[in-house]
């Protein structure tokens, strides 16, 4: 069994580049989805109801695909529409798309849950509505969100490994293929998942910050 | 794609539908079995679980599911797709299903219990018509939540061979080299399913909002 991980240990830097991999992976799809998140939650809570009802259909749907399918339709699928996607870019594209849907839906509850009057305040004195949304409706609203963005986020780490079903080498795609050059499952992989674990314990340290931050400023 | 290839995806749902359900009956009371050894506070044990549960809702299905397969036959212990698909379920949603519980036990009001005390009902009494009648009502969001997460992961019983919907279209359209359509009919089954358990959580929380208006 020690021997086991001395092999593991030897391939270390394929293991640490798949978790650079999954790192780079969720870090840039949690980034984009936020922004894009940004984009539909207005428009979830838009007046227009043609535009509300479209993007209300895209983030229901969203929520009701399995993201190891809506992987395989944007890798394998788009191929057919003519559009072809390399796997890091369908990789990137399908976390992205999937977890703005459900960024979207976070933002919307904690918009909703914001007190009216800082608002209704900012507008009295004459802000203007970039300024409004930056200084006044933002601040609260990441903060208040914080927790149910960081749930998030670790939930777009595990999906990330779904996507080492098309050949995207990131940390659970690292441990397979140690474990079939080796043949050293059990150490291949329970070395996998304490990495995952250490990188959602870094998340959960980070929104704990967040929430201290946010105590800090009530 | 013909009418056995769609026969083929149902068949797949067959066994996505029947490997959900076989997960969420033994994960549920193992999750309260778990909820209840930590709000119990039993020495050295609570600690376990609760490294277990954090290790376990840090790991990607992916992952357990091929540690499952890979290292149990290694340690001599035989086990075939379906069963470590199974287990893998079981382990991931025992661990979420943990914290729900665990929530709802947090919060139970303490006087209640302490009112069953005081009329004489020894402990498992008190767990069985006291607690458990309430934690299941204020759980039952939560938990069905957790369902629809849990179907919403079975996708990837496929990587170790399991022949579910995924599996099915993923087949078919490798034959036809046309993986579209067939993903399409995948995706046609999974929403209903899912949308079903969504719809039933939401109304479960209504009409808990309802009869707490009107309490």
């Amino acid at each position: 069994m020690i021997h086991d991980f001395g092999i593991v240990w030897s391939e270390r830097s394929l293991l640490l580049s798949g978790l650079g991999n999954t790192t780079i992976l969720s870090v840039l799809s949690a980034a984009a989805a936020l922004l894009i998140a940004f984009i539909l939650t207005p428009a979830l809570m838009s007046k227009q109801p043609w535009l509300a009802w479209a993007v209300r259909g895209f983030v229901d749907g969203m929520r009701c695909v399995p993201f190891l399918l809506f992987a395989y339709i944007v890798y394998y699928g788009l191929p057919s529409l003519g559009l072809r996607l390399d796997n890091w870019t369908s990789g990137l594209v399908a976390l992205t798309i999937y977890n703005a849907a459900y960024m979207a839906e976070i933002l919307r509850g904690a918009w909703a849950a914001q007190p009216r009057e800082p608002i209704e305040a900012g507008i009295a004195f004459g802000f203007s509505s970039l300024a409004l949304f930056r200084r006044i409706v933002l601040p609260p609203l990441l903060l208040a969100a914080g927790p149910v963005i960081g749930n998030q986020i670790i939930q777009i780490i595990k999906d990330s490994a779904f996507l080492t079903i098309i050949a995207l080498p990131e940390l659970t795609h690292a441990a397979a293929s140690i474990q079939s050059r080796h043949y050293v499952p059990f150490a291949a992989f329970i070395t996998a998942v304490f990495l995952y674990w250490g990188l959602c314990l870094v998340i959960e340290a980070g929104v704990n910050t967040v929430d201290r931050l946010a105590a800090a400023r009530r | 794609m013909s009418a056995g290839d769609l026969l083929a995806i149902l068949q797949g749902a067959v066994v996505t539908v029947t490997l959900s359900f076989v997960g969420i009956l033994i994960g549920l009371p193992i999750g309260l079995a778990l909820a209840v050894v930590r709000w119990a506070d039993v020495p050295f044990v609570a600690r376990v679980v609760a490294v277990y549960v954090s290790i376990l809702r840090a790991t990607p299905l992916v992952t357990l599911l091929l540690l499952l397969f890979f290292a149990l036959p290694n340690i001599g212990i035989a086990i075939g797709p379906i069963s470590a698909a199974i287990l893998a379920l079981v382990m991931n949603t025992a661990a979420f299903n943990c914290e729900v519980w665990r929530a709802s036990l947090m919060n139970f009001p303490k006087d209640q219990y302490e009112a069953a005390q005081s009329v004489g009902m020894n402990a498992t009494l008190r767990f069985r018509r006291i607690v458990l009648p309430q934690i299941v009502r204020v759980s039952l969001p939560g938990l069905v939540n957790e369902m629809s997460l849990l179907i919403k992961v079975t996708p990837v019983l496929a990587v170790v061979g399991v022949v579910d919907i995924t599996r099915a279209a993923v087949r078919i359209g490798a034959q036809t080299y046309d993986p579209l359509p067939p993903f399409l009919v995948a995706v046609a089954l999974y929403a209903p399913i899912v949308f079903v358990l969504v719809s039933l959580q939401r109304w479960i929380e209504r009409r808990q909002v309802r009869a707490e208006a009107a309490a």
